[in-house]
């Protein structure tokens, strides 16, 4: 039992990882929508599997407000966003797909070797976890700074999030109120980006943010 | 009640007067009562530190509920706080008797009068202070009060960017302080004196928390090159706390050295204290030789300060030296030297201080080529100033003379250290304090001689006025601890013996034992000094001498013009003027210390215009270290300016960046 717990938590943390590359792959807004919802369907996965083995059903709490919030009302809010401002068929590009994933490749490494030789004295289950979630909020930051569209640079800070759920519920014995309260911070932080969104795209008819550097006066 | 008790009792009266005076303010009989009543508590101060060194060593504690909340506020009187109490106290209370005459014509006293008393408790908080925090915080309280009294006559040209220079110099030493407070506490935080002084450091350590109060006592004290805002603040501010500035703070900057280096820090290797000494003695060439080239009053008494100060640290670190080697005897000699010589200099250089704002006050001028003359005008205040002059030029039988004599004493017992390299550079340090002697008695008869001997430059200096009694009265007791502690230093070092044995464990040979009053450095000793009959010889060898020339010459009265060099009846300014003193020490010195260079400017043949004779001198330190520095600071600013105006993901950039490579750093550092 206690080897399948590892391994089914090892698959899980690690399919996340596996899913922030395929959103730093995605340079068309909805498959980065739909992959994101995935993100958040696999941390929920991964947050259950852990209430499960650490027997601490608040977690299940927690795994639920993630599916609910982030597999599905998230997601769909900014489906609507996107249609809304009909820029569905927008691709950006600032840095080229190869080189991000290569980044992307040298931040997990580093993350990875940083973590399992930090947490020598933790336990597996801890050393794996916080190792994951370094990863995931590395390349949740990594998309940010490589994408152009405030779209997706909300879905890169809400993927950077689910990095630190993951690593909060890893952590045995992390309290409920501290869960939620991210979770409905994260809630707050998603309406104020998209009452922006709408405000940038009304003043510039464009949620490009280089928009906004033209605006300030800057060179492109 | 415990003298601790009464110390800090001393404190609360100190701030009630400061409230007092901003309820006060704009009264006008606000500035002599404050001064009077700030004679109070200064004389008990001053009476408690008397007491506590006189009845031996009687430790008394206090702990307040202030401060950090699991710490309380430490206090505790021993031997040396009871020292530097008995400075801060005399020191105080004659500066305050002086100021209820100066202070009348202050044009802004409330400017002056709220943080005077405040200023005097702060000195003596840092004093009594028992653990790190409430002395880096008193330290800090006492630096920004008299940062507030340099700046009070703040419309003046040039007071304002010498209040800021003042407080850059103040905030850089106690952040110098507060790390080496870091690393006295070590990781344990034990935050009171008792447990650092428990504490064992490597002798790694000891050496970079003796650099650290290098620089940050030293900043403040006027140790070179962190002198620098010495003689700008001096002269800046008002004359009475000039004095206590120069006389009593900057022994306030001692203390927290001595107190940290000689009693917190524990046993120090030899090799730390040829730093000490040799940065003293450089210190005090470079302070008097600018002094002898200033033509500014207070600004010399400034440079004169910090040629002190120097001596003082000569001292100081000879201490160490001798206290490394375990030669107990030697190093309390240097230890009651240098304490000797901080009580001589609080009390010259206040003397000397008071006798340059009256001065000012009298003439309105502290450039030496408007004054000349005054000692005609103002003949009390001109024999108290020559007292001051003498003392501070280390002639005997005067007070000066006495400490320097005893620290010469203590550098010639220097063949007895073992280290070959300490018996090179002690005598080498002599060399450079004798030097430093001579060219203070240059400066002073160069001070003495324009501004108070031959005649007025200036219709403000020929119609100068004798200044008002408080101002004299204050001065007359300054002068006549400078002849009575020249004359009969044993009293006075025996009663700072107690603050000796407490750091040093030793001290000098009890000189009440002595007979004819003689000073006997040590016991097995070559040589005695005996002010006495020093002073016997003097007043007996003036008076034959007076006696001689009224018998055997012309009884009649003869008045002549002075110093008319041949030219009778010409322009005062044919006289020797101070840039004319200066000249033969600026020739020889100045072309390397200044990189002086004289430019004679001669008119073609026809034109009718003057020839002119003009000095270029640079500030070495200045433009070498504070300039490049500045210069430095503002280039780096203008280029990180460019960081106001990034894009969003350039900011996001850069927020990645440092994270990465601060978890790479962490990599690899592990």
């Amino acid at each position: 039992m206690d080897r399948l717990a590892f391994d089914m938590a090892h698959l899980l943390a690690g399919g996340l990882v596996l899913v922030s590359f395929m959103m730093i792959y995605q340079d068309r807004l909805y498959a980065l929508l739909n992959v994101f919802a995935l993100h958040a369907v696999v941390l929920s996965m991964s947050v259950a599997w852990q209430a499960w083995i650490q027997d601490a059903p608040h977690l299940y709490i927690t795994a639920g407000i993630a599916l609910v919030f982030k597999a599905l009302i998230i997601p769909g809010a900014l489906h609507r966003i996107i249609q809304r401002l009909g820029i569905h068929r927008e691709v950006e590009n600032v840095v080229g797909v190869g080189p991000t994933m290569l980044a992307g490749m040298g931040l997990v490494s580093l993350s990875i070797v940083l973590m399992l030789r930090l947490t020598e004295v933790a336990d597996a289950f801890a050393r794996e976890d916080l190792a994951f979630s370094l990863s995931v909020l590395l390349l949740g930051l990594l998309m940010m700074i490589t994408r152009r569209n405030a779209v997706s640079q909300v879905v890169g800070f809400m993927s950077l999030e689910n990095g630190l759920i993951l690593a909060a519920t890893g952590a045995k014995g992390m309290p409920l109120v501290v869960e939620i309260s991210v979770a409905f911070s994260v809630l707050i932080a998603f309406i104020v980006i998209g009452v922006f969104l709408f405000r940038i795209r009304e003043r510039f008819d464009s949620v490009d943010i280089s928009a906004l550097d033209d605006f300030r006066g800057d060179k492109k | 009640m415990l003298a601790v008790d009464l110390a800090i009792l001393c404190v609360g009266l100190f701030l009630a007067l400061a409230l007092a005076a901003i309820v006060a303010s704009g009264k006008p009989a606000a500035s002599t009562f404050i001064y009077v009543a700030a004679i109070v508590p200064c004389g008990l101060v001053g009476i408690i530190g008397l007491t506590v060194l006189l009845g031996g060593v009687e430790v008394s504690k206090a702990v307040l509920p202030i401060g950090l909340p699991w710490l309380g506020a430490h206090f505790r009187l021993d031997a040396l706080s009871a020292f530097f109490l008995f400075i801060i106290g005399l020191g105080g209370a004659i500066t305050s008797l002086y100021a209820i005459g100066y202070g009348r014509h202050e044009h802004e006293p409330h400017r002056v009068l709220p943080f005077y008393p405040a200023f005097l408790g702060a000195m003596v908080l840092v004093v009594l202070a028992d653990d790190a925090f409430s002395f880096l915080l008193s330290w800090e309280v006492m630096s920004l009060l008299s940062w507030a009294l340099v700046l009070a006559h703040h419309r003046k040209a040039g007071t304002q960017k010498a209040a800021y220079v003042y407080l850059v110099m103040a905030g850089f030493g106690t952040m110098s302080l507060l790390l080496a407070f870091g690393l006295l506490v070590g990781g344990e935080g034990g935050y009171d004196f008792e447990t650092i002084r428990a504490g064992v450091r490597s002798p790694v350590a000891a050496a970079i928390i003796l650099s650290l109060m290098l620089l940050g006592a030293g900043s403040k004290a006027g140790l070179a090159p962190l002198h620098v805002w010495l003689p700008l603040a001096h002269p800046a501010a008002p004359s009475h706390v000039s004095a206590l500035m120069s006389g009593v703070m900057t022994k306030v900057a001692l203390y927290g050295f001595i107190r940290v280096v000689f009693d917190l820090l524990g046993p120090l290797e030899w090799w730390m204290s040829p730093v000490v000494i040799l940065l003293g003695a450089a210190t005090a060439v470079l302070g008097i030789f600018n002094a002898m080239m200033e033509n500014d009053i207070k600004r010399a008494l400034a440079y004169s300060t910090i040629e002190n100060i120097g001596v003082i640290f000569a001292a100081l670190g000879l201490a160490l030296a001798f206290r490394a080697n375990g030669m107990v005897a030697e190093a309390a000699l240097a230890f009651t030297a240098a304490l000797f010589h901080i009580f001589n200099h609080m009390i010259f250089k206040s003397l000397l201080f008071m006798g340059a704002g009256s001065v000012l006050n009298a003439t309105g001028l502290r450039d030496l080529d408007g004054l000349g003359g005054l000692i005609h005008r103002m003949p009390v205040t001109g024999l108290l100033v020559l007292i001051g002059v003498t003392a501070i030029s280390a002639l005997p039988p005067l007070n000066g003379f006495a400490s320097e004599w005893l620290i010469f004493q203590s550098i010639l017992t220097s063949p007895n250290l073992p280290q070959s390299g300490l018996q090179i550079i002690v005598p080498a340090t002599g060399a450079l304090l004798a030097l430093a002697a001579a060219l203070a008695a240059a400066c002073f008869v160069r001070l003495y001689g324009v501004g108070f001997l031959g005649r007025p430059r200036s219709d403000a200096a020929r119609d100068a006025l004798e200044v008002d009694r408080f101002s004299l009265g204050a001065m007359i007791i300054l002068a006549a601890i400078c002849v009575l502690a020249g004359v009969f230093p044993g009293i006075f070092l025996d009663a700072f013996a107690p603050a000796v044995t407490l750091m040093l464990d030793g001290r000098v040979p009890m000189q009440a034992d002595q007979p004819w009053l003689t000073l006997v450095p040590m016991a097995e000793s070559r040589s005695t000094y005996n002010g006495l009959l020093v002073l016997v010889f003097v007043a007996f060898s003036a008076i034959v001498s007076a006696w001689a020339v009224h018998r055997f010459a012309s009884r009649r009265v003869r008045r002549s013009p002075a110093w008319d060099c041949g030219f009778p009846n010409a322009d005062p300014l044919t006289q020797y003027g101070a840039g004319s003193f200066a000249q033969p020490v600026r020739r020889v010195l100045g072309t390397i210390l200044l990189r002086a260079r004289e430019e004679v400017l001669m008119p073609p043949p026809g034109d009718m215009s003057p020839a002119r004779h003009t000095v270029h001198v640079k500030d070495l330190i200045w433009d070498g270290i504070y300039a490049q520095i500045s210069w430095a600071i503002n280039t780096v600013a203008t280029r990180m300016n460019r960081l106001q105006f990034l894009t969003i993901r350039r900011y996001l950039s850069l927020v990645m960046m440092s994270l990465v490579l601060l978890l790479l750093a962490l990599t690899i550092w592990n």
